[in-house]
């Protein structure tokens, strides 16, 4: 009947439905109310047109019973609609005991999730369905916000503080995950998937991530070898830029122009730091310039461009 | 034409050289002033605005790359706040107006009011300069740490303009409460005083109030940024959520100052063209009070999954509940206004209903938002960006425009087209309904506000809402043709031609340089319109209107 048009989003998570009893609850008294005055005042401007012959006698300016009247059955209504929006509401604060914990970073601009078995992914979440889950969220930069429109729950990642949020996935499939709070440049490319697997799939895929050392792999080993993790690693105490997702992605620089970050970039950045330093960095990085040979290099790019799953994002701009 | 209109100079015939219009201390012409440059900036925010929904229309980014679309939701946010909306009805009609409807000559400090203009200019080229330097990325709200530590923007400039045009707006509302307090005409007791000054009244005192607190949050942003204190950024020892606590202490009273002067245009114009007093006058008038002061105890409405405790959450949204009662009840009293009344459709009164409808269903979309689960969902969605636009745009913009339509042969002595004039409300009523109803379905479904690219799934929606800016778009643009045409063509507009109540409408249009020829001694309430003989009354300047005589 929607041709195709959506109307509403999907419900897959446990609070889903309460949430939507109570919105749509919401859009029948609001389309009742606002229904009702716009049928009142369209009625009286019809009715009391100059010179229509409607009876214009015992007129008010005022009606004291009918103004306590609306004044306290504003009062009742909108304090029914309080309680039932904080009452779902405080159940954010109390996840179940049970529930999976997973870690989520956020950064510009993209999300970063670490499960209980070390398993690592980046803007896909897999969770199972039926099991409580609670992400715990931090972030490496500016405030992001962590938004499945599916599962009705949304939370900041703040830098600073950790925060949580937490959902019961009841359908399995494939949902939006979001970005909700502004983060510069890229907001609206930071996002990806949230995949609900029955639960037997959901064990096959821990079980399935990472076996095998790839080229990726051997570069990552060499990017602890060398120290570069000390200070790129997320949780370095120098700051020096992430790298993930920088490849194929604009880098805004110090010198206030932006430089798309292909692989001369980040060869250049390698061996020459100084020549385009990130902006909001200072320039500490040393040269590896006659540290690493060519075929180091290449790992290292390797596992440099591994972090930019999705490779370049698809923007006209950039090419 | 009378007698006596036809001898007597106008304000408008006091020279006309820039240095008359420039140096002047008259409250109107420095009303003037304020309406040239807020519709530059109206113009400029608004073009902003389509850009982005042309960008739009595809989910793609096809047209801007993803620093110039975040650039024109920044500045179109920053321009249309600061430069147009604070100030837009109470610079303009009020400052124009606030003399004329209380019997003052002026304004009780018109230097400081003309200087307040010069401020605001003088903000305004901060703005302007970073709006040509290369832009703000940060989104009007200014959020740390993205505008302290990572936005590569003139963010600086920007900010510094908005903090001096906050001082405009402290001038002019110190000036409105005095003027208030001290220079209503014998016999003008409060609660005589028309809607629109009660409403002018409480939009002062929140200036007055909120203001200084914006103004304290954006030198902090500068003091972090340039000498790298540590306020609200975790490195250094700060906090990020201080940021929005500070921001919005000042930005959630700044709605109010937003929609009130508003409610008090559409509070004139409704009695008027019912010829009908304003129902329940006296709950309206306590009612913009009501908001007011609770204006300033729901700020923490905007941050419900920011991080904030959820009992600070339950408390805020209680609040903000509260806060609905006194908009309802307004909604109740226009409505009943209207009841028994001998209605008439010009211009300025399909503004007004369409005011009431688009203020109504905008504020019904505000309990889904007050609503704790729901704005879980729902905030930082396209839902939230339809509800504030239905009140500020589809409520303050359709109420200013109602306003300039109304009081237009008195600030100018000529009529408008009233053919145009119909036809550019209902322009922008049907433009506005197909840009943002649109926009509450995305939003419910989940698409993130300040997004430059989106899944193709939207896409329905987002065309339809692009389709809808066009119209709204042209829409606004008429009146500027139609309105610059009467300004020399019009025909003379006769003192009261909307045969209103209003102090205002007892002297010539335009009025003399001070206003009065004789000072008006006020003896009944507001909004006495009379029953009888009404079409008698209209367009017809020598006969005495109801109400106050001139002593």
């Amino acid at each position: 009947m929607s041709f195709g048009i959506p109307f509403a989003p999907g419900e897959a998570s446990s609070s889903a439905g309460s949430v939507d009893t109570l919105f749509y609850a919401l859009l029948g008294f609001t389309g009742a109310l606002g229904g009702f005055l716009t049928l009142l005042v369209v009625g009286y401007a019809v009715k009391y047109r100059a010179g229509s012959g409607a009876n214009r006698t015992g007129e008010r300016g005022r009606s004291l019973p009918l103004e306590i009247g609306w004044t306290l059955a504003s009062l009742v209504i909108a304090f029914a609609i309080f309680g039932w929006g904080a009452t779902l509401f405080v159940r954010r604060d109390h996840p179940p005991a049970d529930a999976l914990q997973i870690a989520g970073l956020g950064k510009q601009w993209m999300w970063e999730f670490r499960h209980p078995g070390g398993q690592r992914e980046i803007d896909e979440l897999h969770v199972p369905v039926g099991k409580p889950v609670v992400v715990s969220l931090a972030s490496q930069d500016v405030i992001h916000s962590f938004f499945v429109p599916a599962f009705r729950v949304k939370q900041d990642a703040v830098p600073g503080r950790t925060t949580h949020v937490w959902f019961t996935a009841t359908e399995p499939g494939r949902y939006h995950l979001f970005c909700a709070e502004y983060c510069g440049t890229q907001h609206s490319e930071m996002g990806g998937w949230v995949d609900v697997l029955p639960p037997e799939q959901y064990a096959a895929w821990l079980s399935g991530q990472g076996e095998g050392e790839t080229l990726a792999a051997a570069g990552e080993k060499l990017f602890r070898a060398l120290g570069c993790s000390g200070c790129h690693g997320a949780s370095s105490k120098v700051r020096a830029p992430p790298l993930d997702n920088v490849y194929g992605r604009p880098v805004a620089l110090a010198n206030r122009s932006t430089v798309i970050a292909d692989e001369r970039y980040l060869r250049d950045s390698i061996l020459q730091p100084a020549k385009e330093v990130a902006a909001g960095y200072e320039p500490v990085m040393p040269s590896f310039d006659g540290l690493v040979d060519e075929a180091e290099l290449q790992m290292l790019l390797a596992y440099l461009k591994s972090l930019s799953p999705q490779g370049p994002p698809n923007n006209e701009a950039i090419r | 034409m009378s007698s006596d209109a036809a001898t007597q100079l106008s304000y408008l015939d006091e020279g006309a050289g820039p240095r008359a219009w420039l140096l002047t201390t008259d409250h109107k012409r420095v009303a003037w002033l304020y309406l040239v440059s807020l519709t530059a900036f109206f113009f400029l925010g608004g073009a902003f605005a389509v850009l982005m929904r042309l960008e739009l229309a595809t989910p793609g980014g096809d047209l801007v790359s993803d620093d110039v679309y975040n650039r024109l939701f920044s500045l179109h946010g920053i321009i249309m706040v600061w430069f147009f909306l604070v100030p837009s009805i109470p610079a303009t009609l009020g400052n124009f107006l606030l003399p004329l409807m209380i019997g003052a000559r002026d304004l009780a400090f018109p230097r400081l009011n003309l200087a307040s203009w010069y401020v605001f200019v003088f903000g305004s080229l901060f703005a302007l300069f970073s709006v040509l330097a290369g832009g703000v990325d940060t989104g009007w709200t200014f959020y740390t740490p993205l505008s302290t530590l990572y936005a590569n923007g003139f963010v600086s400039t920007a900010a510094m303009g908005v903090f001096i045009v906050g001082f405009s707006s402290i001038m002019t509302g110190i000036n409105f409460i005095v003027t208030v307090h001290t220079l209503r005409a014998p016999g003008l007791t409060w609660f005589r005083l028309p809607i629109f000054v009660w409403t002018i009244y409480a939009t002062a005192l929140v200036m007055v109030l909120a203001t200084p607190v914006l103004a304290a949050s954006l030198i902090l942003i500068v003091l972090e940024r340039v000498f790298g204190i540590g306020i609200f950024n975790p490195d250094l020892g700060g906090d990020p959520l201080l940021f929005q606590h500070l921001f919005w202490f000042y930005s959630h009273p700044a709605v109010y100052i937003m929609i009130l002067p508003g409610m008090g245009v559409v509070s004139e114009v409704l009695p008027c063209f019912s010829r009908r007093p304003l129902f329940g006058y006296k709950a309206v008038a306590l009612s913009s009070m009501a908001i007011a002061v609770f204006g300033f105890l729901v700020w923490g409405h905007h941050m419900f999954v920011s991080g904030q405790s959820a009992y600070a959450g339950v408390i805020f949204s209680f609040l903000s509940f509260c806060v609905a009662i006194p908009s309802a009840i307004k909604v109740f009293n226009w409505s009943l206004t209207l009841r028994k009344g001998e209605i008439t459709f010009e211009a300025p009164m399909l503004y007004a209903l369409f005011f009431l409808a688009l203020f109504t269903f905008g504020g019904l979309a505000g309990l889904f938002l007050a609503a704790l689960a729901v704005d879980v969902h729902v905030h930082d969605t396209y839902f939230v960006v339809a509800h504030f636009h239905y009140i500020m745009v589809g409520g303050m913009v359709t109420a200013y425009m109602a306003g300039l339509h109304f009081w237009w042969p008195k600030m100018t002595g000529r009529m408008y087209s009233e053919t145009w004039g119909r036809i550019a409300a209902a322009a922008t009523f049907i433009g506005f309904n197909l840009t943002f109803f649109p926009q509450f379905v995305l939003g419910f479904l989940g698409m993130p506000r300040r997004y430059h690219t989106y899944p193709p799934e939207f896409q329905f929606w987002h065309v339809l809402s692009s389709a809808g800016a066009v119209v709204l778009a042209a829409g606004y643009l008429m009146p500027l043709f139609y309105l610059g045409w009467s300004l020399f063509r019009g025909a003379r507009a006769p003192d009261n031609p909307w045969g209103a109540t209003g102090l205002e409408w007892q002297t010539a249009s335009p009025p003399p340089p001070h206003n009065f020829e004789r000072m008006p001694r006020v003896s009944r309430p507001p909004y006495a319109y009379a029953m009888k003989g009404l079409k008698h009354e209209r367009f017809s300047p020598h006969k005495e209107t109801t109400g106050e005589t001139a002593a």
